[in-house]
């Protein structure tokens, strides 16, 4: 279904620049040669721009060390990293699961991690995808520039580590252990989804204090007064209205609302709320753009290799053998097929990006119709750079999905209602189905739309500080009960007082299941 | 651009967590390795210690949606017959990637334990620990050595059976040349010149002195001359024995009941786990016996059932001939372990001291008896009850032999008894001071 992405085999010259390298083996002047080659195109050629690189040859161990601590250099130690660990190295030990080739970290300079066992060509593959593609997305792209700090995540990592190894020592063990766990299970309650309002220094509420009151004595006129006034009835709306303010009430970011306003917590206690809250943070952005990030760094490694592969830079063999592992990268497998597990963002990233160059290369009528911003624009890489840096999966997919990626995909839309006795298709790759289909589409990567929507909505402060925490259940999923009553438990240990969760149904208003738990006192 | 080369660093970096992971499932992982002495073999044990969690114990929970309610919407790849407006039936819970239906439950039963690897140390550890052990690796027995020959150099004295041909015969033509012995092939040609050479030649005489010069040379200069003479030279140096075997007895008569062989088993597990980090090559020897012994494998020892009186000395019997047929006590380290409920037909002591006496316990590294009972131990403000069997080994040892026995009624002592019965020597003999 995807073998049209592939292109044929390009035309090589003969008698051009030898081979960066022949046979499977590399060493670092191999990895420098390779680097450097791939450079030359991704700049001149691909316009891309990205932070230094930094090369790190691991171990298969090291990689599953790298696994166990969500990919990062340097993490803080916590029980569920070493059990990540338990577990993928049995499935790789049983030969259940391949290890990536490489792994990227977001920082500046960008560390790439690639694998000692990869021969040459793989090599060059891991570093055209990872040094230059992700490299790429990570520099550029806004979610990413606007919510992580490429250059002092490693140092806030380390300060982590340390910090948490200190409370170990201090607090032991235990204590430091359940605030972790308590917080990895808020963790995704844990981000702004949205750029908090700058808090007014003093200076400039004074100023507006000025300005407001020159404003008054400007349009003072004393016949406003002798206007009858209505009574003061909203009083204990007032209160409300003071209190949700004051604790920034409906908050969705509980991990950031109980470092600020739970009452009993330590400040290390809270110190470490926040650590977990900002490592969540970090990765906000990439959850958000998985199809978009590999789709880049998939079309630049394919591009790169490719150039490559004309200068006669690589030699057939390695062509063939890049061909095979990308093929086998970008396999999207049908929805009846065995292997089918979602998506894979690889492919569909990979074949978007394929689609644009099309389009704005050689456009037909209906691309014409369809995207009459791009089509025909002429300059593939101009357009999918701005892509790359102003979008994130929801939009890219909502915007750039075109008809014939549908059809060729062979999309279509089932409904599951559970007061309907069968699935319903409700859209296909057809004329009547596009715009639908498109649009549930790019909402299944929409992560507000995939996570549920909870938040904190108000605090019982004059009864007994009773927290109580909403679930927009949309299209009236609930949560799973024991995990729901298991991570309540956990909030309501922090909050320190007892913890309401209702599930509300946004479209009537009624609830649709409760929870509740009480503080066991395992942090004070 | 640069390239660091990480894959000297040290590696388990994820050892902390890993550690941090094992208190967390400890009491999970303890039982789990409790479980699996009693079911393995005691040769498996510690080898890999696969240990189920259930999963509960290291669930990371989430808030999650629950599949099943509400309402889903499924975009998927590959359509080939559906339109519009089509319905499909739904899927049986759980199976395909869409539309997982009422299989709600079904999925979150899927993940029911939580599977991993303990590595021998941590396998060890644990099983340890349960027993409550402190370190096992520090405690070692005294160190037994026998002596060995071994090859060491050349020697210009020795016994002919150890004459060193090559080396004697290097020499000998060594010196064959530097004193330019004549070679037989030079003697043949020159008598062979001689005899073709006519009585009136006037070289003759010149020929045949130089033949007689030369033979008179040959003769003078030995083939083989005592100064070649080399010897293979043997030094005897302290041998450590490397391997050991160990002689597990047991009664399996009627009266030891489960508790009584869980004990012994618990025992010689613990022998083993010691054998096997002292000795390369440890040997396991099962002689169970009634009124009659019979050499058997692990499982029907443990296992299997039998009736009949109790006859000690079969046992020794057995073990004796085994100790005759297979392991020289000269090449193998012997530890025996008996384990008894202490019955024994009276008339039986003389003969079982006497062959442990003469035979068995001078063969022995160590011998153990590990005498099992209740599990309620005894009775206080009885006397206490001795055994026929502990009353006969009780004058032996008195005797002076060495023979260590102990009685042991609960899992707990087990370990205390143990390293009673197999702790260093001098660190006894310091505690003791």
């Amino acid at each position: 279904m995807v073998g049209s992405i592939i292109r044929p085999t390009p035309q090589r010259i003969s008698g051009g620049p030898s081979p960066l390298f022949t046979g499977n083996d590399w060493d670092f002047d191999t990895i420098k040669r390779i680097h450097d080659a791939c450079e030359a195109i991704a700049g001149p050629e691909l316009g891309l721009s990205w932070y230094p690189n930094q090369i790190e040859i691991i171990t298969a161990e090291q990689m599953l060390d790298a696994y166990a601590s969500i990919g990062m250099p340097l993490f803080y130690k916590h029980w569920s990293f070493g059990k990540h660990f338990a577990q993928h190295e049995a499935g790789y030990r049983r030969g259940m699961m391949g290890l990536a080739y490489e792994i990227v970290i977001n920082s500046d300079p960008c560390i790439s991690y690639i694998m000692e066992e990869n021969t040459a060509t793989m090599q060059t593959l891991v570093i055209a995808h990872a040094a230059f593609g992700h490299n790429h997305f990570f520099k550029n792209n806004y979610l990413f520039k606007q919510w992580t700090d490429a250059e002092g995540i490693l140092d806030y990592l380390d300060f982590a580590k340390g910090f948490i190894t200190r409370c170990e020592e201090r607090y032991g063990h235990a204590a430091v252990e359940a605030v972790l766990d308590a917080a990895h299970a808020l963790m995704s309650q844990g981000v702004h989804r949205y750029p908090r309002k700058k808090r007014p220094d003093l200076a400039s509420e004074q100023r507006r204090e000025r300005e407001r009151a020159e404003h008054g004595e400007q349009i003072y006129n004393d016949l406003w007064r002798t206007l009858p006034q209505k009574v003061a009835a909203g009083r204990p709306d007032a209160a409300i209205e003071r209190r949700k303010a004051l604790l920034e009430l409906p908050q969705e970011n509980i991990l950031y609302f109980l470092e600020k306003a739970a009452p009993r917590l330590r400040p290390w206690q809270r110190e470490i709320l926040r650590i977990v809250r900002l490592v969540a943070q970090y990765f906000y952005p990439q959850r958000q753009t998985k199809v978009m990030n590999e789709g880049c760094a998939t079309y630049c490694h394919y591009r790169i290799m490719n150039s490559l592969s004309e200068k006669g830079l690589i030699g057939e063999a390695a062509y063939l053998e890049f061909l095979q592992s990308h093929t086998n990268v970008v396999r999207q497998p049908n929805y009846n097929e065995r292997g089918y597990n979602g998506h894979n963002p690889y492919a569909i990233g990979f074949a978007m990006m394929q689609d644009i160059a099309r389009i704005v290369e050689q456009p037909t009528a209906e691309d014409r119709q369809w995207f009459p911003e791009i089509a025909g624009t002429g300059d593939a890489m101009a357009t999918l750079r701005d892509i790359w840096a102003n979008y994130r999966d929801e939009s890219f997919i909502a915007q750039f999905l075109s008809p014939k990626l549908m059809r060729d995909m062979r999309l279509f839309h089932v409904v599951d209602d559970p007061d309907e006795p069968e699935l319903r298709v409700e859209a296909i790759h057809d004329e009547r189905g596009y715009r639908k289909m498109r649009r549930s589409f790019a909402r299944q990567y929409d992560v507000a739309w995939l996570d549920p929507d909870i938040e904190v909505v108000d605090v019982d402060l004059e009864g007994d500080r009773r927290l109580i925490v909403h679930h927009r259940a949309l299209n009236r999923i609930t949560l799973q009960k024991d995990d729901a009553k298991r991570v309540l438990q956990h909030l309501a240990d922090l909050w320190g007082y007892d913890a309401v969760l209702k599930e509300v149904d946004p479209a009537t208003g009624t609830v649709l299941a409760e929870h509740h738990a009480s503080a066991r006192s395992i942090f004070f | 651009m640069h390239i660091v080369d990480r894959r000297l660093n040290p590696g388990g970096k994820s050892l902390a967590n890993r550690q941090r992971f094992l208190r967390r499932v400890k009491d999970v992982a303890q039982r789990a390795v409790r479980e699996s002495a009693r079911e393995k073999d005691i040769k498996d044990l510690g080898k890999d210690g696969r240990v189920s969690v259930p999963v509960d114990g290291v669930r990371e929970p989430r808030f999650a949606r629950q599949p099943g309610t509400g309402l889903h919407d499924h975009i998927l790849p590959g359509n080939k017959t559906y339109v519009e407006g089509d319905r499909i039936e739904r899927p049986p819970s759980g199976g395909g990637g869409k539309g997982s239906g009422e299989g709600g439950e079904g999925s979150e039963n899927s993940e029911d334990a939580f599977r991993f690897v303990l590595t021998r140390d941590e396998f060890l550890e644990l099983f340890l620990e349960d027993l409550e052990l402190p370190d096992l690796a520090k405690r070692r027995l005294s160190v037994v050595e026998t002596e060995g020959l071994r090859r060491a150099g050349y020697t210009v004295s020795g016994s002919p059976a150890n004459l060193a041909l090559t080396r004697t015969l290097r020499n000998s033509m060594s010196r064959r040349i530097a004193l330019k012995r004549p070679k037989p092939d030079e003697i043949a040609a020159l008598e062979a010149r001689i005899a073709e050479t006519p009585s009136s030649d006037p070289d003759l005489p010149d020929l045949l002195l130089a033949l007689s010069g030369l033979r008179e040379r040959a003769k003078r200069i030995p083939y083989v001359d005592p100064l070649d003479l080399r010897y293979r030279r043997f030094e005897t140096y302290p041998r450590p024995v490397a391997q050991a075997v160990m002689f597990c007895l047991m009664d399996v008569s009627g009266s030891m009941t489960e508790h009584m062989k869980d004990l012994a088993k618990r025992f010689y597990i613990l022998l083993h786990i010691f054998l096997t980090r002292r000795y390369r090559h440890v040997e396991i020897v099962f002689i169970r016996h009634t009124d009659k012994a019979t050499e058997v494998d692990e499982e029907t020892f443990f296992g299997s059932r039998e009736t009949g009186g109790t006859l000690v000395s079969s046992a020794l019997v057995e073990m004796k001939r085994v100790i005759a047929e297979r392991y020289d006590p000269n090449d193998w380290n012997i530890y025996a372990a008996q384990a008894s409920d202490g019955d024994n037909v009276s008339s039986d002591g003389p003969t079982s001291t006497e062959l442990l006496r003469a035979h068995i316990l001078p063969a022995c590294q160590h011998f153990a008896y590990l005498e099992v009972g209740d599990e309620n131990g005894p009775r206080a403000g009885f006397v206490e009850h001795r055994t026929t069997l502990w009353r006969t080994y009780e004058a032996l040892a008195k005797t002076g032999a060495p023979i260590a026995m102990r009685k042991v009624n609960h899992r707990r002592d087990i370990y205390p008894v143990f390293r009673e019965l197999f702790g260093r020597k001098d660190a006894r003999a310091e505690a003791e001071a």
